[in-house]
């Protein structure tokens, strides 16, 4: 049997114009050497910062971009040299997205979205009807899409990935910018339509930590264009299970403390600014619970005030942090 | 096979659906595309008037005034058509689609005929009625023929200026900007072609409107035939070749666009 999704070295790179006062152009490396294997029926989460390479991995999953070099096959067909094929078993939703046309009400761009699958009018419309009304969006069927508010816009796009029934559905942040209700209720359902089709697939990106947690069988961390882990997300955080993980908060500080992950028994260090609080989060990898008087100690020494200090599990974004030595969210 | 056929249908259909639906639920639209073009054309009628032009060269500039509404729709709409779905985001959602992106031309040629035809029709029938053109139909059948492959060959020809805008935007717009006033010109829009001598008229003939209006003007008015620039049935032929030739065309330039922007990552818009 195929898997859903397989990449064998594969990489892409990005060709950046020349500038007038620079000789020669400059190359991104949005994809280095990529190697994953996706079962039928999974959920698969790709899980990395701004500008880790994850719609670029999409992208060329979805038949959109070229790799540069190696292989990616879908279903077991190959997106370079097969692309017609490959299309007639994918669908792609991203977050705030624009699709559509708003002279259109929401039935019917999902009609006519359904129609370049070749859906039967029939089918298309009980689907539609049905996932409407199971995202609350029944009584806006007939409100043209440019009076939705963002969040039904992106249901509207969320559904309209589902009425073309694919074998592998690919979501590039689906829940972006969405409040929490709704995100919920998007999670949920793409985690039971796999759940409820043992040969669906689903692969999606986020910088949510907590989403692709809570919602992945499997989640590679990717980072540079490079993976560096690859695992349930439990097998992920056990990875971590002897260290000691240690999150403080201090008074919001521009100082970027980089010494600190020099102190004996500290593993990896990183740091997080919370402007809305007012706050910065030092999270500490620590080799054993001794340690922690180490940093409390160099943090005194340093002035700085402690305001908060939690031992906790390891949670995925530990996990990021002890990999890559730098927190997800201090990208943004 | 059957089924590729049946989904590129429904996705011609579904995407002229967007147009049709469009023009009904705007009907200020309908007015400004109807009314000003009229207005547009009956300035022309008032020149010839006053130079005291034979008579036929009002019937030339109605039906002139009419047709214009195709191509206006071919450079405006069909042709950057793409660059305004990328700008929206559909753009990717057409292209990982299981379809030809002929098809989706395709539909919104339809959409954009329906729209166009209903302009042409009223700057034909009211101005022909309100400046009494009189017509002389020579044959009905050839009439129909070259109407047809106009059309073919005008939208084939939009279809190739479409896989330009796949990539360009700013670019490829300048140049139908660019485009816009010489194709007024040597498409013979408001006077016969053939007014243009011989030879720039031959170059004119790439653009199949040119032909189209001559054949047409020639099947249409009594001393037609005496103003027209090649026999009919020598047009009729060069507009099937060159519907051919721009049919052929764009299904390259599609695919070459197509392959070009996947391999430059330019067929989506990179902060999206
Ligand atoms: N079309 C393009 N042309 C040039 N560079 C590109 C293009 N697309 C992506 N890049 C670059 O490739 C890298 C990877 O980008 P990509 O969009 O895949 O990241 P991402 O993981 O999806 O990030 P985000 O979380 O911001 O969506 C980035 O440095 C980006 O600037
Ligand atoms: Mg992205």
């Amino acid at each position: 049997m195929n898997h859903a999704i397989e990449t064998l070295k594969l990489n892409r790179t990005f060709k950046i114009k020349k500038a007038k006062d620079k000789p020669a152009p400059s190359f991104i490396t949005a994809l280095e050497e990529v190697n994953l294997t996706i079962n039928k029926g999974e959920l698969f989460g790709l899980l990395g910062p701004n500008g880790a390479g994850k719609t670029t991995l999409i992208k060329i999953l979805c038949t959109l971009l070229l790799p540069t070099s190696g292989t990616a096959l879908v279903d077991g067909v190959d997106v370079v040299k097969n692309p017609a094929l490959v299309r007639r078993r994918i669908n792609m939703v991203s977050g705030g997205e624009h699709s559509g046309y708003g002279i259109l009400n929401v039935r019917e761009n999902l009609w006519m979205f359904s129609q370049f699958y070749g859906v039967p009018k029939k089918i298309a419309y009980e689907r539609i009807d049905t996932l409407l009304k199971l995202f609350g969006l029944d009584e806006f069927a007939k409100t043209r899409i440019g009076k939705l508010s963002t969040g039904m816009r992106q249901k509207m796009n969320v559904i309209r990935g589902f009425v073309s029934d694919p074998e592998i559905l690919f979501f590039d942040e689906p829940t972006l910018g969405l409040d929490v209700q709704i995100a919920r209720e998007v999670r949920k359902y793409i985690a039971n339509w796999v759940k409820n089709n043992s040969q669906k697939t689903v692969l999606l990106t986020t910088h949510y930590m907590a989403e692709a947690d809570e919602l992945c069988d499997r989640i590679a961390i990717i980072d540079h264009g490079k993976v560096i882990a690859c695992d349930s997300p439990s097998n992920l955080k056990k990875l971590l299970r002897k260290e000691t993980i240690v999150h403080i908060e201090i008074n919001l500080t521009d100082e970027n403390f980089e010494h600190f992950s020099q102190l004996p028994g500290v593993k990896k260090f990183a740091l997080e600014h919370k402007h809305n609080i007012g706050r910065t989060e030092l999270k500490f990898i620590l080799e054993n619970d001794s340690a922690i008087s180490q940093v409390t100690q160099a943090l005194s020494s340093n002035g700085s005030k402690i305001i908060s200090l939690s031992k906790t599990d390891p949670s995925l974004e530990d996990v990021f942090v002890a990999l890559v030595g730098r927190s997800l969210e201090s990208e943004n | 096979m059957k089924t590729d056929l049946k989904t590129n249908l429904k996705s011609i259909w579904a995407r002229a659906y967007v147009r049709i639906v469009g023009a009904n639920r705007e009907p200020s639209w309908i007015l400004s595309e109807t009314v000003l073009p009229l207005l547009n054309t009956a300035a022309f009628v008032y020149v010839y008037k006053a130079l005291r032009a034979p008579e036929e060269y009002i019937g030339f500039v109605i039906l002139g005034g009419a047709m214009t509404a195709y191509w206006m729709n071919v450079l405006w709409s069909m042709a950057s058509q793409f660059y305004w779905e990328k700008e929206m985001g559909n753009l990717e959602l057409y292209l990982i689609a299981p379809i030809s992106r002929m098809s989706i031309l395709l539909g919104m040629a339809i959409g954009g005929i329906f729209y166009a035809t209903l302009r042409a029709v009223v700057v034909f029938v009211f101005g022909s009625l309100i400046f009494r053109v009189n017509f002389f139909i020579s044959g009905v059948v050839e009439l129909f023929l070259i109407f047809i492959l106009t059309m073919i060959a005008l939208y084939g020809m939009g279809m190739f200026f479409a896989s330009l805008f796949m990539l360009w935007g700013r670019e490829a717009w300048h140049t139908s900007n660019l485009f816009q006033e010489p194709i007024y010109l040597l498409g013979g829009f408001f006077f016969p072609v053939k007014t243009l001598g011989y030879t720039v008229a031959m170059f004119a003939s790439a653009i199949p409107i040119s032909l189209g209006l001559d054949g047409m003007r020639q099947l249409c008015f009594k001393t037609g035939k005496t103003l027209g620039f090649l026999d009919v049935k020598i047009e009729i032929l060069l507009l099937l070749g060159l519907s051919i030739f721009y049919i052929w065309i764009s299904h390259y330039a599609l695919l070459f666009m197509e392959n070009l922007g996947k391999k430059q990552g330019r067929l989506t818009l990179k902060w999206q």
